[in-house]
């Protein structure tokens, strides 16, 4: 049979990005990136989706658990059962604690409207995602200082002069898109910053480099707030028009000088100050990108917001080259899509997270997920029982999977949905196979941007084994527990409710894959913008946190340096892996089986240790894991590093079990070290220490 | 040479190594047999700035092959129009002569079908004025596959 290519989108990744499949005989054969999009180019995990599809170590069909949790014995079901008991389940949980009673959690995305609505149509006010564990401090950090949420900016790194990367690998986080960006800015003469407590591959592009202190980032940008101001760098103009509590700003960083930072950060002051010139002088298309996985440390909080600080100080918020601000439909006279949580009414109750009340601050969008599991141990504010994990996996993305498997024993009901296994799937009482994004649609997505576009998932093959889409899981739940508007026999009929007055039809995504919703980019002027902070302008000193008795220009606590012998243990990303999921991939895992632990050689000469030497991590609580020595001088002294995601154990994934070590098992007592000012698990925040074997 | 080289622009290359990849799919290699590969030295500290040198080696599909000459079947055999050196399957007896005979060892034995396999600039997608998929599909456009202009 001839073959066929189809548009759809990458699911490997929280990216999403667009691609296009070769298809022959019904099934996909081959993956690159959308070439409208990314022409044709796509990272090796998106390459890799085809073994996704056709390895069998994943849930083959629905399962009941019928021994323990967590022991591994199953009951291969069929769908009615599946949802027949699923269903079953949460009505009597429902009958007894109200709809409150059930929590859910996924990996956010672009996709998030219909789990949302699913909630909403149950009645329950607590729908999370899995972003405590990621970029709820960034969230926070650009509300508390421009008032909209991260994704209110864009970063336009095609047009920049000057790129600075902190907590933000991009060279090997691996958006295509952005990374392209990136690498045709550089072409075009933008300089690379990195600040970084070790050399990854960004760093090694990099026209600035900083291996800082672990931890002392804040630090750091508070000297580049002193020199961009005590030596009159900053876009004064700006500032006075567009920006709110500079006089504060400006007499709380006098302490913080270079020479400071110099002995704070381990880098030269003259450095510091040369960065700043160095800024100022490509102002206003600099972008100081304030991160995306930053839940790290206890100050990360601080990190981000006074990435934003300098952004402003710099005019470069709502600037060409900088950080524009993003166009919804609207905004470029076209309506957005009609949503499906509207068809059911927003829930009166209070989040069980404490979100919007006892924490009324933060975002509420999707909450702190592992406040509600403390929910489900103390009943306070009320009880959570019953547990839908979407694609989610909090016990690999978590700190400390113990204490997290004891606060999940008060549930009656853990449902895993998940297209691979997972520790998490692992412990659940149901595992409902969802397919791979190559067998199954996604509802219509919007996406704001300089050109806003709406973007659909389509299916490019049936699904190997017994598994569903998102959209025929929650159908088939829905139309058991009577939430009848939810319960559709097609996609298209969700995609023409989505597409309704749009004067967009679903055989307008034929031609690319997605659907531009503006000929052109839109740079908006900060002067039309409006900012939803309390003063209107970009906070210093952010109103809502101080109402909320959060102190948002907090003095600079010094790290603690690792007592005599441990290291900090630090993690990180690498192109070939994501996220827990890809070890047991058989393409991935060809190309990178295990972790390795990076120390310095300095560290490594005191042990005795020498590269590629087999070693013991010993955690506080004195568990260990064993994993390959990496010595070299491209890392702090401080610090060990190693990539997420390894160290599994599921006797289900023969290729990844036992190889390399997780870094989320060396947190003891991790679930509990959260950031009050910014909503994330601060998981850098432990030490190891590391014996030969 | 082939009218083709591959050309690595290192300023871009990211070490994502999703050419590799993108080379195992579209060959449907199995475990462990690569015929792109990318290497990483590093990273080394060098005057206070991180060094992390990258190559890819495919096939450098010589003038005056090596692996033809040795072929006793007359199924290693290099495209006269453009150079490419390719394996005729059904001609391979999987005698390895060829890997012997390569300076680089590039050929390499599919086992289950005993029969050489190696990089052939995806000529079937080149015949369909596509690029090789390690070329197209290259995350960040590093990977170039240039032509040379007077060859006839």
């Amino acid at each position: 049979m001839a073959m066929k290519t189809k548009f759809s989108v990458c699911g490997m990744c929280s990216v999403r990005c667009p691609i296009q499949v070769d298809v022959q005989d019904s099934k996909a054969i081959r993956i690159e990136g959308n070439q409208f999009a990314l022409k044709g180019g796509l990272c090796p995990r998106g390459a890799a989706g085809i073994a996704l599809e056709q390895d069998p170590e994943k849930p083959q069909t629905p399962l009941i658990r019928v021994g323990a949790r967590g022991e591994g014995k199953w009951k291969a079901v069929s769908w009615d059962e599946a949802f027949d008991y699923v269903a079953d389940k949460l009505k009597t949980i429902m009958a007894e604690h109200g709809p409150r009673s059930v929590l859910w959690s996924d990996r956010g995305g672009p996709f998030p409207d219909l789990p949302k609505a699913f909630m909403r149509g149950l009645g329950s006010p607590n729908y999370c995602n899995h972003d405590v564990a990621c970029a709820r401090n960034v969230q926070h950090g650009a509300m508390s200082t421009i008032g909209l949420g991260r994704k209110g900016v864009a970063y336009d790194l095609r047009n920049a002069k000057h790129i600075i990367l902190q907590t933000r690998n991009i060279m090997e986080a691996v958006n295509v898109a952005e990374v392209n960006a990136t690498l045709d800015g550089m072409a075009g003469g933008a300089k690379l910053t990195v600040i970084d407590i070790r050399a990854s591959v960004s760093a090694s592009k990099a026209d600035n480099f900083f291996m800082i202190r672990p931890g002392t980032d804040y630090g750091f940008n508070l000297a580049v707030i002193h020199t961009l101001i005590n030596e009159n760098l900053y876009n004064k103009e700006y500032v006075d028009q567009f920006v709110e509590g500079f006089e504060e700003l400006q007499s709380f960083v006098q302490p913080y000088t270079a020479e400071w930072a110099a002995e704070e950060c381990g880098v030269p002051a003259e450095s510091i100050r040369d960065l700043a010139r160095q800024l100022a002088a490509a102002a206003p298309s600099v972008i100081w990108h304030p991160g995306w996985m930053v839940a790290r440390y206890s100050n990360s909080f601080q990190v981000c917001r006074t990435a934003y600080i300098i952004n402003a100080l710099l005019g470069s918020i709502g600037a060409k080259g900088g950080l524009p601000f993003v166009n919804s439909p609207k905004d470029v006279g076209r309506k957005g899509l009609k949503k499906l949580v509207d068809l059911f009414p927003k829930p009166e109750e209070k989040r069980a997270d404490g979100v919007g009340w006892k924490h009324p601050q933060f975002d509420a969008g999707p909450g702190l997920v592992n406040q509600a599991y403390d929910a489900i141990v103390t009943g306070d504010p009320y009880p959570i029982r019953a547990y839908l994990c979407w694609r989610h996996d909090p016990i690999m993305s978590m700190p400390d999977p113990a204490a997290l498997k004891k606060k999940w024993e008060g549930l009656d009901l853990l449902v895993s949905i998940t297209f691979s296994w997972s520790d998490t799937a692992w412990h659940s009482d149901v595992v409902l196979p969802l397919s791979t994004y190559l067998a199954r649609e996604s509802i219509i997505a919007g996406k704001s941007g300089l050109k806003p576009q709406f973007f659909v998932r389509k299916r490019v093959q049936e699904p190997t084994f017994d598994s569903k889409a998102d959209w025929e899981i929650i159908s088939g739940l829905s139309k058991r527990l009577g939430l009848d508007a939810l319960v559709f026999d097609r996609i298209e009929d969700i995609w023409n409710y989505q597409l309704e007055g749009t004067g967009v039809t679903i055989d307008d995504f034929d031609a690319k894959g997605f659907v531009e919703l503006a000929d052109k980019p839109l740079y908006r002027p900060i002067s039309e913008a409006k900012l939803p902070t309390l003063s209107g302008k970009i906070e210093m000193v952010s109103g809502k946190w101080t109402q909320a008795g959060h102190n948002t220009l907090p003095e600079y606590k010094s790290p603690q340096s690792p007592p005599a012998g441990l290291f900090r243990i630090t993690f990180g990303r690498v192109a070939i892996h994501t996220q827990g999921h890809t070890v047991n991939n058989p393409l991935l895992f060809e190309l990178m089986p295990e972790n390795i632990a990076w120390m310095h050689t300095s560290r490594a000469e005191e042990l005795g240790i020498v590269n590629d030497e087999l070693i013991e991590i010993v955690a506080a609580d004195g568990s260990t894991g064993r994993i390959k020595a990496f010595v070299t001088d491209c890392i702090h002294p401080e610090a060990l590093f190693m990539v997420h995601g390894f160290g599994h154990r599921l006797p289900v994934e023969s290729r990844a079990f036992g190889k390399g070590v997780a870094d989320n098992e060396l947190m003891p007592g991790g679930l509990e070290n959260w950031d009050k000012g910014g909503g994330c698990i601060s998981m850098q925040e432990h030490f190891v220490s590391v014996r030969k074997i | 040479m082939s009218i083709y080289r591959m050309k690595l622009d290192k300023d871009r290359c990211i070490h994502c190594k999703a050419c590799e990849v993108h080379c195992k799919v579209v060959n449907n290699n199995p475990f462990g047999i690569k015929f792109g590969k990318h290497t990483s030295k590093g990273p080394v500290l060098k005057d206070g700035k991180i060094v992390l040198k990258a190559s890819y080696q495919c096939c450098y599909h010589c003038e005056d092959p090596a692996c033809v000459e040795a072929c006793p079947t007359e199924a290693m055999v290099r495209r006269e129009s453009d150079g490419i050196v390719y394996v005729i399957k059904e001609l391979c007896i999987g005698c390895e002569s060829c890997v012997t005979a390569c300076p680089w060892n590039i050929p390499v034995l599919l086992e289950e079908e005993n029969i050489i396999g190696k990089c052939d600039f995806c000529m079937d997608r080149l015949d369909a004025g596509l690029q090789p998929a390690c070329v197209t599909a290259c995350t960040t456009h590093a990977l170039t596959l240039e032509r040379k202009k007077t060859k006839k």
